[in-house]
C-alpha cells in the first residue's frame, strides 16, 4: 500500500524515552485507560485468563467422559463448595460445566479476543486513525464484560436448584431456567450476560462511528483492509442482535422474580418463544465469532503470499451476506420443537444458502495462495490450519441444516462436533493465527517461529483427535449433555479425551514462546514480515508509540486496497 | 478529517455523535422489538395455527360450514399442572367425528384438596398443522373455572373440524387429531397465585 506514513513515526526508535510519548502512570494507565492499544491488551489478557477457566472445564469434562460411568463429578461438586453432595447434586455439575464452559468461551474468551482484543489494537491503526472514537466508552465496554465474567463465576458457588451453579446450558431455555432452577444462580448467570451484552454493544457503537468516521483521508470503504470490514460487519450483528438477547434473559427474568409469564404456559406465555429469540441472537452470534477470524485470515494469506487478496471487493461483501443472511436463519437451532414442513424447507434453503458467501472466501483464499510466493511462517501455517478445519465444519453444517437429517441427529454428539469445529477449531485457530501475525507487533518482541509451528502441529493433531471422532459418536447415536454413556461409545471417547491432553500440552508451549519472546525474543522491526505486509500498521513501530498517527497518514489513489 | 490532532481525551465531534446516536437507536429499536415479539408471537400463532393454535368461532361462523361427508379421529387428553390437585380427565378417550359437523366433548375435573382453587386450561392440538382447522365454538377454557372443596363438575367444548382441511396439502395424510388441555392454578381460595417461582 502506498502511503506517506513511513518517515512521521521514525522518531520513536527508542520508544518509551520520546518525551512526547509519556504514559500514564501504572494505575491510570491500566484502570482509567482510553488507549485503544492498552484497552485491547487488556481484553487479550482477560480473554487468555477466562480461557484458561473455560479450557480447564472442558478438561473436566473430558476427563469424566474418559471412561463409562460417573467417576469424578462428586469430587467436582465438593471443589465448587458443595458439603456431601448427593448424587443428584454431582449430576448438576455436569450442567453447570457445559453452561459455564459455553457461556466463558463465547462471550468472555472468544469474543473479548476477536473484537475486544484484535478489534480494539488493529481497526485504529488500519484505517490509520489515533485512536478509537469513543475512548472512555471504550474502558466501560471491557470492565462491563470484567464484570460480567466475576458474576457469572459467583453463580458457581450459589444454589441453583438441584445443586450449586447454574446449570441451564448456555441457552438458557425456559422452563429449565425458570421453575426448574430455583436459587440465585441462574440469575447471576443471566446478570452476567446483561453486563458483557451491555458491553459489546458499546464497543459495537465504538466501532461503527470508529470505522465510518476515523479512516484516513484517502482510506475510502472500499480500501479498508478486510480485517476492518469483518469488524465492521461483526459490529452491527452485535449491534442488532445483542438487545434481543437483553429482552429475552430481561423476560426471564421478571418471569423468575416478579411473576411474569411470558414463557410459562399457566399463564398464557410460550417457552417456544424463548427459543426464538434466543436464536434470533445465538445465530448471528456464531458469525460474530467467525467473522473477524475471517478477517484475520485475509490479512494473513495476503501477507504471505505476497499478493493482495483474490477478490476483495467479493470478500468484503460475502462477509455483509453473511452477516445478513445471518438474521433469518435463526429456527435450524429449533427444528425438534415441531414445525410444518415449510417452515423447515424455508429454514432449510436459507441456511444452505449461507454456503455461497462462505465458499467465495474459501475459494478467494485459495485464489490468493494460487501463484503466490508462499511462504511458512507461523501464522500462515495457522491460517492455512483455519481453512482446513473451518471448511470440515461447514460442511457438517451444510449437513445439519437439513430439517430432515436434523430428525435424527439433532442433540448428538454429531452437533457437537460441528459446532466446535466451526468455532473451537476454526475461531481459537483464527486467534492464533492472530496472535502469531500481530505478537510482535503488539509486544516488540520476536516469538519463536520454531515452537509456533511446534504449537501449531500438537494442536492440530489434539483438537482433531478430541473433535473427529464425535461425528461417529453423533452417528452412532450418543446424545449432548450427558455425563454418562453406553459401553459401545467408550472407544471414541477415550480417544477425544487423550486429544484433550495433546491439545491441552500444545498450550504449554504456547505459554513457554510466550516467556521466550519476552525474555530472549529479537526486539522486532516495524515491518517483520517483509514485503507482503502492505497494512498502515506495519507502517509503525513495534510495539506502536503510545499515540499514533498525530499527524494523518495519506492514502494514495495508485495504491491496491 | 476531524481528528487530526485530537488526544485521546478531546469531546467526541459531532460526526461521530451522529453516528453513535444512530447506532444506539438502532439496538434500542431491536431491544423493543425483542419485548414486541411476545404480542406479535401471540398474533402470529392465533393467525396461521403456528405450533397447534386452534382456531374459534362464532354460532354464525358454525352455521355457515357444511358437512364434507368424510370422518377423522379425534383423541382427547387431560392433564394439570404438577402439584394442582385436581383430578381431570375426558369423559370419552377417542371419537370418530364428520368434517365439517359440530360436536361436543365432554370433560370432568374434581377438585381433590379443601380449598376453592380457580383454574385456567391452556390447550392445543396435535398435529400442530391441523391448529388452524380445528375451531372451538364453546369451550370451557374460555373462561376461569372456580372448584369448591370437592366439587365435580363436567365441562363441554363444543367444536368442529372445517372442511378446508381436505384440501390442505400439510394435512393430507393426518387422520387423528388429538386435543389437549392442560389446567393451571390461577386463584386459590380466591387469591391470584403469585407465580414469581425461581428467585433467590
Amino acid at each position: 500500500m502506498a502511503t506517506t506514513a513511513d518517515h512521521f513515526q521514525g522518531h520513536v526508535d527508542d520508544h518509551g524515552h520520546a518525551d512526547h510519548d509519556h504514559k500514564p502512570a501504572f494505575f491510570a494507565r491500566w484502570f482509567m485507560s482510553t488507549n485503544h492499544k492498552d484497552i485491547g491488551t487488556m481484553y487479550l489478557i482477560f480473554a487468555i485468563f477466562a480461557g484458561i477457566i473455560g479450557g480447564a472445564f472442558s478438561g473436566m469434562m473430558r476427563i469424566e467422559l474418559a471412561e463409562p460411568g460417573i467417576q469424578y463429578l462428586d469430587t467436582f461438586a465438593k471443589w465448587f463448595g458443595a458439603v456431601n453432595p448427593d448424587f443428584n447434586s454431582s449430576l448438576h455439575v455436569w450442567n453447570v460445566l457445559i453452561t459455564a464452559h459455553g457461556l466463558i468461551m463465547v462471550f468472555f474468551m472468544v469474543m473479548p479476543a476477536i473484537i475486544g482484543g484484535f478489534g480494539n489494537w488493529f481497526v485504529p491503526l488500519m484505517i490509520g486513525a489515533p485512536d478509537m472514537a469513543f475512548p472512555r466508552m471504550n474502558n466501560i465496554s471491557f470492565w462491563l464484560t470484567v464484570a460480567g465474567f466475576c458474576s457469572l463465576l459467583c453463580s458457581a458457588f450459589v444454589p441453583g436448584g438441584t445443586g450449586l451453579g447454574a446449570g441451564t446450558g448456555w441457552t438458557v431455555y425456559a422452563p429449565l431456567s425458570t421453575t426448574g432452577s430455583p436459587g440465585p444462580a441462574v440469575d447471576f448467570g443471566i446478570f452476567a450476560l446483561h453486563l458483557s451484552g451491555a458491553g459489546s454493544i458499546m464497543g459495537a457503537i465504538n466501532f461503527i462511528t470508529t470505522i465510518f468516521n476515523m479512516r484516513a483521508p484517502g482510506m475510502t470503504m472500499h480500501k479498508m483492509p478486510l480485517f476492518v470490514w469483518s469488524v465492521l460487519v461483526t459490529a452491527f450483528l452485535l449491534l442488532l442482535s445483542l438487545p434481543v438477547l437483553a429482552a429475552a434473559i430481561t423476560m426471564l427474568l421478571t418471569d423468575r422474580n416478579f411473576g411474569t409469564t411470558f414463557f410459562d404456559p399457566s399463564g398464557g406465555g410460550d417457552p417456544v418463544l424463548y427459543q426464538h429469540l434466543f436464536w434470533f441472537f445465538g445465530h448471528p452470534e456464531v458469525y460474530i465469532m467467525i467473522l473477524p477470524g475471517f478477517g484475520i485470515v485475509s490479512q494473513i494469506i495476503s501477507t504471505f503470499s505476497k499478493k493482495p487478496v483474490f477478490g476483495y471487493l467479493g470478500m468484503a461483501y460475502a462477509m455483509v451476506a453473511i452477516g445478513v443472511v445471518g438474521f433469518i436463519v435463526w429456527a435450524h437451532h429449533m427444528y425438534a420443537t415441531g414445525m410444518s414442513v415449510n417452515t423447515k424447507m424455508y429454514f432449510t434453503a436459507a441456511t444452505m444458502v449461507i454456503a455461497v458467501p462462505t465458499g467465495v472466501k474459501i475459494f478467494s483464499w485459495i485464489a490468493t495462495m494460487w501463484g503466490g510466493s508462499i511462504e511458512f511462517k507461523s501464522p500462515m501455517v495457522w491460517a492455512i490450519g483455519f481453512i482446513f478445519l473451518f471448511t470440515v465444519g461447514g460442511v457438517t453444517g451444510v449437513y445439519l441444516a437439513n430439517g430432515g437429517i436434523d430428525d435424527v441427529v439433532h442433540d448428538t454428539y454429531f452437533v457437537v462436533a460441528h459446532f466446535h469445529y466451526v468455532l473451537s477449531l476454526g475461531a481459537v485457530t483464527a486467534l492464533f493465527a492472530g496472535f502469531y501475525y500481530w505478537f510482535p507487533k503488539m509486544s516488540g518482541r520476536m516469538h519463536s517461529e520454531l515452537l509456533a509451528h511446534i504449537h501449531f502441529w500438537i494442536f492440530f493433531v489434539g483438537v482433531n483427535m478430541i473433535f473427529f471422532p464425535m461425528h461417529f459418536l453423533g452417528l452412532q447415536g450418543m446424545p449432548r449433555r450427558y455425563p454418562d454413556y453406553a459401553e459401545a461409545y467408550a472407544h471414541w471417547n477415550k480417544v477425544a479425551t487423550d486429544g484433550y491432553m495433546v491439545m491441552a500440552f500444545s498450550l504449554v508451549i504456547w505459554f513457554i514462546n510466550i516467556i521466550y519472546a519476552y525474555t530472549a525474543g529479537k526486539k522486532a522491526e516495524a515491518n517483520y514480515w517483509g514485503e507482503g505486509a502492505t497494512t498502515l500498521e506495519w507502517t509503525l513501530s513495534s510495539p506502536p508509540p503510545f499515540h499514533q498517527f498525530e499527524t494523518l497518514p495519506v492514502i494514495e489513489d495508485a495504491g491496491h486496497h | 478529517m476531524p481528528v487530526a490532532d485530537a488526544p485521546a481525551r478531546a469531546p467526541a465531534p459531532k460526526a461521530n455523535r451522529k453516528v453513535a446516536l444512530l447506532a444506539l437507536g438502532g439496538a434500542l429499536a431491536m431491544l423493543g422489538m425483542g419485548f414486541a415479539a411476545v404480542p406479535l408471537y401471540r398474533i402470529f400463532c392465533q393467525a396461521t395455527g403456528f405450533g397447534g393454535t386452534t382456531a374459534r368461532a362464532t354460532e354464525q361462523q358454525a352455521a355457515t360450514v357444511r358437512d364434507s361427508g368424510r370422518t377423522i379421529a379425534m383423541r382427547f387428553d387431560a392433564n394439570v399442572e404438577r402439584g394442582m390437585p385436581w383430578q381431570f380427565k375426558p369423559l370419552q378417550n377417542t371419537d370418530t367425528v364428520s368434517i365439517g359437523v359440530r360436536d361436543m366433548a365432554l370433560f370432568w375435573a374434581r377438585n381433590t384438596s379443601s380449598h376453592s382453587i380457580t383454574g385456567t386450561a391452556s390447550f392445543n392440538v396435535e398435529p400442530e398443522q391441523a391448529g388452524r382447522f380445528f375451531n372451538k365454538i364453546q369451550c370451557f377454557c374460555f373462561t376461569e373455572q372456580t372448584l369448591k372443596p370437592g366439587e365435580e363438575v363436567r365441562m363441554p367444548v363444543i367444536y368442529y373440524v372445517d372442511p378446508a382441511i381436505l384440501q390442505d396439502p400439510d394435512n393430507k395424510d393426518v387422520q387423528e387429531i388429538t386435543l389437549s388441555y392442560t389446567f393451571h392454578v390461577t386463584a386459590i381460595d380466591g387469591k391470584t397465585l403469585d407465580r414469581s417461582k425461581a428467585g433467590g
